[in-house]
This record gives C-alpha cells, structure tokens and sequence, in this order.
C-alpha cells in the first residue's frame, strides 16, 4: 500500500520536474538576449540533476546518483565558463 | 609542518572528499587522497587567496541559523510572487546601500548567502566607495532588506574583523 | 518495485512529502523563469529551485536509502553540498555579466557605474 503510494508520488514528482525542465528549455529556446538561455541552461542541469535523483529512488541504482553528481560538477562549470565568456563584452547574439 | 601543509583544513576537507567519492577506506585511496590534497594545497598556495582568521566562533552558529532563516523565509515570499505574477505586477528594483566590510572572506561569505537568498540577487560592490549594489524581487520592503543586510554585515565583521 | 516494499509506513509517508514539496518547489522555480518580467527579476528563480528544490529531494532519498540501508547516502550530501556552494557563485557572474553587457550598450533602466570618489553619489 505505501509502496504505491512512494511510487506515485515519484511519479508526479517527475511530471512536475519534466515540466520544470520545459520551461528552463522554452527560456533557452526564446532568449530574448543571451544570458536568458545561459540562465535556462543552468536551470535545466539542476532540473535534469533532480529528475535523476528520483529515477534512483524509484529503481535503487548507485549508477543514477555517479551521474547525478558529475551533473551538478559539469553544470557549475559550464555555467561558469559562459558567464565569464559575456563578461568579455563581445556580442554575439 | 607550515611548508608541507600550508593550508590543513583545505587538505583535510580534500581528503574527506576524495574518500567520500571513492566510497572505500582502503590504504590505497588513503595514500591517493593524501597525495591529491597535498598537492592541490600547494596548487592553492599558487593562487594566493587572502588570509583572514575566524574569532568569535559563538556567533558563526548565530549567523548560520539566522541566515538559515531567512532563506527558508525568502523561499516563501518568492514562492507567492511567482504564483501571483500574472494577477500582480512584480515589484523588482535595484538597490544600493553602503556596508562597511575590509575582508575580502567576509564579503565572499556575504555574497553568497544574499544571493543564496531567493529574494536577493548581489551585482556589485565598489570596494573604495563601499557602495553594495543588489537587486531586490519585493522593492516594496526596502527598508527591511536594508536592515537584514545591515545586520549580517555587523556579524561577519564581528566574526571576521 | 521490490525495494521499496520494506519502506515502513511513516519513512514512506515522509519520502513522499519530501519528494512532493521538492519537485513542486522546483516546479515554481522555473515557472518564475518563465513568467517574470525581466533578466533581473529572473535571476532570483534558480535560486528557490536549488536551495528548496535540491535539498528536499535529496533528504527524501537520504532518508529512502538509509531506512532501507541499502546502499551508502554520501552522494547526496556531496550533492547538497555542491549545489549550495557552487549556484550562488554562478548566478552572481552571471548577474555581474550582465550588468556589464547592459552598462556597454547604454540599456535604460540600469544603474550607472558609481562615479569616482569627490562626486555626490545618487540613492
């Protein structure tokens, strides 16, 4: 009985967390001006971080956690380097 | 000791890390992790990073939990802005006031808790004028975001100066 | 779905709070991302999905994984632990970039750099 429960539960909470990831991809998408979509680009790690946490809640795998955390470590840098990249003051849009 | 270990902290927080990635304490990733730490400590050195010491560590506890606080606090606030933006206009400004902060750990330390809070975002400082410019999601309570900032500013030169 | 049948009842009625607050936290977060005005007014939502969105879930799965003691729950901490320290640092270059960007193309609405010292500073 509460095994389901966990179950839908993880199951909404990946609904939610699939739409979250819908709209930082829509601000990617739609700009309007290049540090938006580094913004949603930066949201959409943290979302797709998130969403692997409840895949291994759901199936007990070491495997989702590893990648989980190489995320979290790649996004920051990422992040990072394209925020230092504007600071340039070059506009390319 | 000074010259093999410049900054034992670093190296033991390092160390801890590595072993906590490695999920194993075996003489092997104990000896790769001593290697590692000390060698990224001396990489530090390299960099210079400014040197402040920690007094008063009464207040440290004091400050996490106020500032623990009022993230938790800002989430909410933010939270219900968001869910209303489509009915309310969003009230969101800049915001300039001046704190008075030398250490360069200090003002670190202040920028990521401000900008940890939903509320608040840090853009800049003027280090000769003290002038500390931030953006503020709820312009409206302007007056209290100025007594938060005042108030951590107080405690971490308590704490740092 | 064999793991989570030796959940008992109250750690799986406070995994499924945790996880369900934490998703919806997040969810809202970048609902502001979409919703606010602009850039400045957004920088502020990644923030609430970080500090309220990552720390939640993660404590549903620490404390999932150490009810069952199945496997070691060191990930998430270091997770918690990243996301903390490594978000502030991010969003604040980022705003510092933009503030630049703004400031080169003499965008209206955004504060000039402050003048040197002997000037009168405007509030």
């Amino acid at each position: 009985m509460m095994e389901l429960a966990v179950i839908w539960s993880v199951l909404l909470a990946q609904t939610m967390l699939a739409l979250a990831m819908a709209f930082a991809l829509y601000r990617m998408a739609r700009g309007p001006r290049a540090q938006d979509r580094i913004l949603g680009l930066d949201t959409l790690y943290i979302n797709a971080m998130l969403m692997l946490i409840t895949f291994g809640i759901r199936t007990a795998n070491t495997v989702y956690f590893e990648t989980a955390l190489i995320i979290a470590v790649i996004g920051f840098a990422s992040s990072i380097a394209l925020a230092k990249f504007l600071m340039r003051g070059e506009v390319i849009e | 000791m000074r010259t093999w270990f410049p900054y034992p902290l670093l190296s033991v927080a390092l160390l801890l890390m590595w072993l906590l990635l490695s999920q194993s304490v075996t003489p092997g990733s104990i000896l790769l992790g001593l290697i590692v730490s000390t060698v990224l400590a001396w990489v530090t050195l390299k960099l210079k990073p400014a040197r402040s010491r920690l007094n008063r560590w009464s207040r440290i506890a004091g400050f996490i939990l106020r500032a623990t606080g009022d993230v938790i606090r800002s989430n909410i606030a933010v939270t219900l802005i968001i869910l209303r933006a489509r009915r309310r206009a969003v009230a969101a400004g800049f915001m300039t006031l001046g704190i008075d902060l030398e250490d360069e750990n200090a003002l670190a330390l202040l920028a990521c808790v401000l900008t940890a809070t939903p509320g608040t975002a840090w853009l800049e400082y003027d280090r000769r004028q003290k002038i500390l410019l931030i953006h503020v999601l709820d312009i409206e309570n302007e007056e209290l975001w100025r007594k938060t900032i005042r108030r951590y500013a107080a405690d971490l030169k308590e704490i740092f100066e | 779905m064999s793991h989570l049948t030796d959940l008992p009842p109250w750690a799986a009625a406070l995994v499924c709070g945790l996880l369900l607050i934490g998703a919806a936290t997040t969810f809202i977060g970048s609902l502001g991302l979409l919703r606010l005005p602009d850039f400045y007014a957004r920088l502020h939502a990644p923030t609430i999905a970080t500090s309220g969105g990552t720390i939640l879930i993660c404590l549903a799965s620490i404390l999932c994984f150490a009810v069952l003691q199945s496997r070691w729950v060191f990930h998430e901490v270091l997770i918690i632990f990243f996301m903390t320290v490594t978000t502030p640092v991010t969003l604040m270059l980022l705003g510092q970039a933009t503030l630049y960007r703004d400031r080169f193309e003499n965008r209206p609405g955004v504060p000039r750099k402050s003048r040197p010292s002997g000037s009168k500073i405007e509030e």
